[in-house]
């Protein structure tokens, strides 16, 4: 993947810490040049949906009727907005785990193992607090701070494994992902079940006291808020810090990076627990703002729509909330269209499907255009 | 079945006094709702057409939308997150949905009691006896089918139409509506031929098809001539034992067509029932009942109708059991023992007693175990 602009920035860093703020025209060139992530995404948008409009037509739908209800079922009332909201909160997380690997160069995608287990771990500490009747702020602050560090946990697994074994760690966090939702199952289905409830296995529930609730004036639940700031927090430290930087040469050249010296196992290590750590907080949500208990339906797939928000949004932390709010709108609204437009609940994926894949075509067009080149004619690669 | 009484006269009436507990069409874009009087809004948790749960409830759906003055909306694949309590509440505010039936089994907790609580002017109904008279909402409730009842029937079909006196049963979890069903087949079964005997293999989820399938080939190794399941989707284990040459009873919905030369019979819900009993309760302005179940008695279970293996002595008891099963003969005659030699069912129990909702056992006569 190309993080080239980010990259030029921090190299300058690097190169004269004390450099003076950028002149006017410095300016300029970089809005030109960063324009080319807008613009590109946009027209690859474009495209997914005429290519859309036309299969609406070709099944005899309309396509003006389908904007319509994506419209009003996910962004177009008050309701349908926070619905939207609400359904990218669990995203917004799970794409962290998976932007934050990446820019080491891993393919991480065992999100879902983690959120599972994270949420599963900060519901089993629960039961010990409520019965001694634990204050609920420290009882959340443990459960998330618990949730995360067995999330981080899992997914540092993989990142241990690449670098200590030379394992894939596409192929183990995936697999991984699975054994985590068996573990979870077997204490769900044993140990840990709340017998007063015989036909669903769940551990005990935590109590409408325990539970996090909305934030104010709206139906959406903290994990969103948190979702952004995360985003931020982890955009500047990927960005603006050494240890981000030392990833990102770690993930551009990992032999330059092993030449230079730098612990390129810590590193590893320690951006894919932070990517489980982000997984094991929605894992956290799910338990605290949602579910009340850890069961089967903690696995319901986030984990892995949050690839493919990462992917879409090319890694950048801070375009995951924008990408994981329009995915969000359009599984919102996919309710309305099975139900106004008489179309299977696979009409959706057909259209996040093209979306995906023509956005990872439109890679194929980054730096072809003149436009967008930097005046002076210096080369960004 | 006693046909409802269903007059769109009656319909109008209630919408012009204000129904209690009914809320109105609100009104949706382009006039999409037409002239209902009563939105029901559906939510399955798989697909409509999947042979199983979901299906059963998407076919008695389809009638209840041949009710005059009643509008459906219905959307598949919803999972048991905050997804379920979303597309509730997009069906009442953006359509105006006045009933709301949540048919799996994960709906309930916490998203349906919360949402009663947040809406009261709708009602709610989930597909499971779950509604707690002490805790949770009046404008929420509970139905529910002892499919056991049809499990019976398949039991007693089964016994008569086997050779080797083996049933095969594919279960998904040692649950207590799994097991009910289970010891259900093997006492249908002993009630006509004493030899019976029931094997058990748990896949461990609701929704394994390559286990279902491994399943089914190795109770057709053990000599099970008969195979039975209570999976969510039996298509996998019904096709699987007809390929087998062996004989089949299904669950939830209709599988016959799966299975030509070997289908027996099978467990169906009759959910049209209940669903026409809401409807005309909303259209007279009644209370909606909270909480509604039962089996053969009050039609809310059926079987399918018989099938190329099924024998004709095997047709003749089952259609003698379901006239008993009807007139609320009971199924649990005690003392019962499990099949480890304990006494688990002290005396005979009526087919509803809630005693029965507890059961944690598989009795003498079934092979398997539920840990």
């Amino acid at each position: 993947m190309s993080n080239a602009p980010i990259a030029s920035d921090a190299s300058r860093e690097i190169v004269s810490p004390t450099a003076t703020p950028p002149a006017r025209s410095d300016f300029a060139d970089r809005l030109r040049a960063n324009s080319e992530y807008a613009v590109i995404p946009l027209f690859a948008l474009l495209i997914a949906a005429v290519l859309f409009a036309l299969f609406l037509l070709a099944i005899g739908k309309s396509p003006v009727d389908f904007v319509a209800y994506v419209w009003r079922g996910g962004f177009g009332t008050a309701f349908s907005l926070q619905n939207t909201l609400q359904r990218s909160a669990p995203l917004i997380l799970t794409a962290l785990a998976v932007a934050v690997p990446a820019r080491i160069g891993l393919i991480m995608i065992g999100g879902e193992g983690a959120l599972v287990l994270g949420g599963f771990a900060a519901a089993a500490l629960a039961i010990p607090l409520i019965n001694g009747h634990a204050p609920v702020t420290l009882t959340l602050i443990l459960m998330a701070v618990f949730g995360m560090l067995v999330g981080g946990f899992w997914v540092g697994l993989s990142g241990f494994l690449r670098y200590a074994r030379g394992v894939n760690e596409t192929i183990s966090s995936l697999l991984l992902t699975y054994i985590g939702i068996a573990i979870m199952n077997f204490f769900v289905e044993g140990a840990l079940r709340d017998l007063s409830n015989p036909n669903k296995p769940s551990t005990m529930p935590i109590g409408d006291a325990y539970m996090v609730g909305k934030i104010p004036g709206t139906q959406v639940h903290w994990g969103f808020a948190f979702g952004l700031i995360l985003c931020a927090a982890l955009y500047v430290l990927m960005t603006r810090t050494t240890f981000g930087f030392a990833a990102r040469v770690t993930g551009g050249n990992l032999r330059a990076a092993l030449a230079q010296g730098l612990p390129v196992g810590r590193l590893i290590v320690a951006c894919s627990a932070i990517a489980g750590a982000c997984a094991g907080l929605a894992g956290f949500f799910e338990v605290t703002a949602i579910q009340g208990r850890a069961n089967a339906s903690l696995a319901a797939g986030y984990g892995f729509t949050g690839i493919l928000v990462s992917f879409l949004a090319r890694h950048n932390p801070l375009a995951i909330p924008p990408v994981a709010i329009l995915l969000g709108g359009l599984v919102a609204s996919g309710g309305l269209i099975q139900r106004r437009m008489d179309l299977p609940d696979a009409t959706v994926l057909v259209l996040q499907g093209l979306i995906f894949v023509v956005l990872l075509t439109s890679e194929t067009l980054y730096g072809r255009f003149a436009i967008f080149r930097p005046a002076g004619g210096r080369d960004r690669t | 079945m006693s046909e409802i009484g269903f007059s769109r006269r009656a319909l109008l009436k209630s919408a012009a006094i204000g129904a209690a507990g009914m809320t109105l069409n609100l009104g949706g874009i382009r006039g999409a709702l037409g002239a209902a009087d009563l939105t029901v809004g559906v939510v399955y948790v798989g697909a409509r057409d999947d042979f199983g749960w979901n299906q059963a409830h998407a076919v008695a759906i389809k009638s209840l939308k041949d009710v005059p003055g009643v509008k459906v909306v219905e959307e598949e694949n919803v999972p048991e997150t905050d997804a379920v309590s979303k597309s509730m509440e997009s069906m009442i505010n953006l359509d105006g949905a006045g009933l709301i039936l949540a048919t799996s089994f994960g709906y309930y907790l916490p998203f349906v009691v919360d949402l009663a609580k947040k809406y009261p002017d709708a009602q709610f109904r989930h597909a499971a006896p779950l509604w707690n008279k002490d805790k949770d909402p009046k404008n929420a409730g509970s139905y529910f089918g002892y499919l056991n009842q049809a499990h019976y029937v398949n039991g007693v079909a089964a016994g008569l139409s086997t050779k080797t006196n083996k049933i095969g049963f594919v279960a998904a979890k040692p649950i207590a509506s799994v097991l009910s069903n289970i010891n259900s087949v093997l006492l249908g079964a002993r009630s006509v031929n004493p030899n019976a005997t029931v094997q058990v293999i748990f896949t461990g989820d609701w929704s394994l098809p390559v286990r279902e399938a491994e399943a089914a080939n190795a109770l057709v190794d053990a000599g099970c001539d008969v195979i039975t399941c209570h999976v969510d989707g039996p298509k996998v284990v019904i096709e699987t034992a007809e390929k087998r040459g062996a004989k089949t009873c299904g669950h939830n919905a209709s599988q016959a067509p799966l299975a030509p030369k070997g289908f027996v019979t099978g467990a169906e819900y009759k959910w049209i029932t209940i669903y026409k009993g809401y409807a005309s309760d909303l259209a007279e302005g009644k209370t909606l009942s909270n909480f509604t179940a039962g089996g053969y008695e009050v039609d809310f279970v059926q079987n399918t109708p018989f099938g190329a293996g099924a024998s004709e002595e095997g047709k003749k008891a089952a259609l003698a059991a379901i006239d008993g099963l009807k007139a609320k003969k009971p199924i649990y005659v005690g003392p019962l023992k499990d099949n480890k030699g304990k006494v688990v069912i002290d005396k005979t129990y009526d087919n509803l007693d809630p005693f029965l909702d507890k059961m944690d056992y598989l009795l003498e006569g079934v092979g398997g175990s539920t840990t």
